[in-house]
């Protein structure tokens, strides 16, 4: 079931097109990560979903109807422009954002400190947000941005300007978030924590959807059918053994053990592979290569340039 | 509109609770009040210094004695002596000046001479000017050789004092001053002004800290932009009103600690410099109770003060400011919104500042003509209207031209307010780069 739908959305602005019937579908309870290159679309795409702009054509859908002014309540964005009043105070500044987003005082104030507590940051409570550092004032957005229990919350990049182990932290407590029911989106070029967190992606570039789906489908889409074998034994005898379906790309030694990488070439299947490998030695491993979300990236987006170029 | 109270709250306390805001609450009444105190105060210090005057005739004896001394004012009339015997050495031998009378002054008006080293203050130039006068024409008269010529004179020696009355529509009679309404109006124009610079240019402020500090789209992911410019708008116009209304209070508590004081001080002052023009007329002052409008000439300024239409003014005053205010800060908050620090809104100013200071001028001209043509339009143009038409208020503006100047007012500020919406939901969201007057037009046309 999905709690998100954007269909068809077209935002023009004055020279150039932002987005270019682009859709989304995030799944309920997943983290459905929104990537693209710098400029692809993906602000604009988020701002929409959060009623900041309007699209100049195309459906938007909250729990399968139309999305309402009111959603706003069930939303939490943190985006990738942010910052706090620098003169006020954190606590005083903390507990302002929490009532714009509907809650009363006395709630905002018993989960702000609860989550003070948990991010042991008591002390700031009377701070200037001045006086904090970036990562600092980071915490105390992402707080916020928490704080109201949202069903959907939208995270741009929101781990820019943490340290390793305060980037932990926060991945810990998204976990627990999306584990309690909660839908997020997520943007970022970290594509290290995409392979970690998502379930879903959706990759635009100039505009336009260019890959979507589930994580996992995706990758196995654009493995190369390669296989990583360590066994012990001699690497002719191998090479004797598997015939011309069977590609080697390159092998090595570690530990006493042979390495080698080969691709299955079409009309075989790894079964097939499998059976010849028996014979050759003492298998030891066999994994598939599986292109990192990284390598898929930009594959993707380099070859949707070159077709572009090539329009042109 | 729950969320639009929270906003409210925020810019109101922020800015309430700012050291800068206290002083100027405290200091600016004494300011005022000093406008009109220091006057008062600086008519009651002067000529406490006794200054001497030489008196030299050229050849004649006519002028001896009619030059009167007076508390501060000392005139010796040297015989024998000519000018420029003592004209190098005056200052050394104890003397102010000297006042040099020519025998041609009774058909030459510029024939006498006060000389001295210093500019010599208007009331004692006033002073000998008057007694010269008087005796030149009495001098002259006695050529016409009447009989009993001094007492005729006494007799028809008079005084007149304008007293103005304004009469209102229901036949009050309330005695005005056109000083006091000048003054008001002065006044009140120039608040009206400096007010909406003031918090226009904090709204503008405003706007560009949430901008430059990013916390904007946090918060219209929350609300919308409207609600957060017209929350920044009402809540800074809340604190120009509670700054308004303490000044309010103050000026009056300073006033009447003022009047209580200066009072007494006033009654032995007016008694002191003008015994010969109107104490010696007191044999025929029966005629006249000159007494009651000497005395009491500061009192009169209160009691005309106090026939001021206050409320009419006031009322005005604030639906004026509020109007002003909303029609500029509007347009000061669209500004903040299309730059990306202060320094970049010169540009824009420009079209916010020329009105305003047109205003100001027309409004220096309603001080003298309330009711010229020219002051009389731009009591209209909303643009202009709230400085000229509180310029113009406390000599009496007819009820239907206040009505209609302040609808003009009410209907554009809530365009402009719908104009500057529209610039300023794009505005905020754009960094890097100085728009120009064309993209805004282009913003004004974008769908939300």
């Amino acid at each position: 079931m999905e709690i998100f739908n954007a269909r068809n959305i077209v935002k023009q602005f004055s020279n150039h097109l932002a987005l270019d019937r682009v859709s989304i579908n995030v799944p309920k309870g997943g983290i459905f990560g929104l990537l693209g290159p710098n400029g692809a679309g993906k602000t604009t795409l988020l701002r929409i979903i959060n009623q900041i702009t309007a699209p100049d054509s195309g459906e938007l859908l909250y729990r399968g109807k139309k999305l309402q002014p009111d959603a706003i309540y069930d939303i939490g964005y943190l985006p990738e422009e942010r910052g706090l009043y620098r003169k006020m105070k954190v606590g005083e500044q903390a507990l302002y954002l929490a009532r714009l987003k509907g809650l009363s005082r006395k709630d905002a104030l018993k989960k702000l400190k609860m989550w003070f507590e948990k991010f042991e940051i008591e002390p700031w409570w009377d701070k200037k947000v001045e006086e904090l550092s970036k990562g600092m004032q980071q915490k105390v957005q992402f707080i916020v941005t928490v704080l109201h229990e949202p069903k959907l919350l939208i995270f741009d990049e929101p781990f820019s300007g943490f340290d390793p182990i305060n980037v932990n932290l926060l991945k810990q407590e998204i976990l627990k978030i999306k584990n309690k029911g909660t839908t997020i989106i997520f943007s970022t070029h970290d594509m290290g924590s995409v392979e970690e967190l998502c379930s879903h992606i959706t990759l635009i570039n100039k505009a336009k959807t260019i890959l979507e789906g589930p994580i996992d489908k995706i990758r196995n889409t654009y493995a190369p059918n390669e296989y990583e074998i360590v066994f012990d034994g001699e690497i002719n005898l191998l090479t004797a053994t598997l015939s011309s379906q069977y590609k080697f790309l390159e092998h090595s030694k570690k530990n006493g053990h042979s390495i080698v990488k080969a691709k299955v070439l079409e009309g075989s299947s790894t079964n097939e592979m499998m059976k010849a490998l028996l014979n050759a030695g003492n298998i030891i491993s066999m994994n598939e290569i599986v292109p990192s979300m990284n390598d898929i990236f930009i594959k993707v987006v380099g070859e949707s340039n070159i077709n572009d170029k090539k329009k042109k | 509109m729950n969320k639009v109270s929270i906003i409210i709250r925020r810019e109101y306390l922020t800015r309430v609770r700012k050291k800068s805001f206290i002083i100027m609450t405290l200091i600016a009444p004494l300011l005022l009040a000093a406008m009109f105190i220091i006057p008062v105060w600086i008519m009651t210090q002067k000529d406490t210094e006794l200054k001497k005057i030489a008196v030299i005739e050229d050849g004649t004896r006519i002028f001896e004695g009619v030059i009167s001394s007076t508390k501060y004012l000392q005139f010796e009339y040297l015989e024998g002596v000519a000018l420029d015997d003592i004209k190098n050495n005056f200052t050394d031998l104890g003397y102010y000046g000297i006042l040099y009378i020519s025998p041609k002054v009774t058909y030459i008006p510029n024939a006498v001479q006060l000389i001295s080293t210093k500019q010599p203050p208007l009331d004692l130039t006033m002073h000998i000017s008057g007694a010269l006068e008087k005796e030149v024409e009495r001098l002259k008269l006695e050529t016409y050789d009447i009989q009993d010529l001094d007492e005729i004179l006494k007799e028809v020696e008079t005084s007149i004092k304008l007293q103005t009355i304004k009469i209102s529509e229901e036949g009050v009679e309330k005695e005005t001053s056109t000083g006091i309404a000048m003054g008001v109006a002065y006044i009140c124009g120039l608040l009206i002004y400096m007010l909406t610079f003031i918090f226009g240019a904090q709204v503008m402020r405003g706007v560009i800290e949430e901008k430059t500090s990013r916390i904007v789209e946090v918060i219209i992911s929350s609300v919308k932009p409207f609600q957060l410019m017209m929350g920044k708008i009402i809540g800074i116009a809340l604190v120009g009103l509670t700054q308004f209304f303490c000044w309010i209070i103050l000026v009056f508590i300073i006033i009447s600690v003022a009047q209580s004081i200066l009072l007494p001080d006033m009654e032995n002052l007016t008694q002191a410099p003008l015994p010969d023009n109107i104490m010696s007329s007191s044999p025929v002052a029966q005629a006249q109770p000159v007494d009651m409008q000497n005395l009491s000439e500061v009192q009169q300024i209160f009691n005309n003060l106090g026939n001021q239409n206050w409320g009419v003014i006031i009322f005005s005053f604030i639906f004026f400011f509020l109007g002003g205010y909303l029609l500029y800060a509007s347009l000061f908050a669209a500004i903040g919104s299309a730059v990306d620090n202060e320094t970049d809104t010169q540009q824009f100013m420009m079209p916010i500042t020329i009105p305003l200071l047109l205003a100001l001028f027309v409004a220096m001209g309603a001080f003298q003509n309330p009711d010229s043509s020219i002051a009389f339009w731009f009591s209209f143009i909303p643009l202009t209207s709230p400085v000229v038409m509180m310029a113009r208020i406390p000599f009496g503006v007819p009820g239907w031209q206040i009505g209609l100047s302040m609808m003009l007012l009410v209907i554009t500020f809530i365009g402009t307010t719908w104009i500057a919406a529209k610039i300023y939901r794009t505005g905020i969201l754009l960094y890097g780069k100085k728009p120009s007057y064309k993209e805004m037009w282009k913003w004004l046309r974008y769908k939300i």
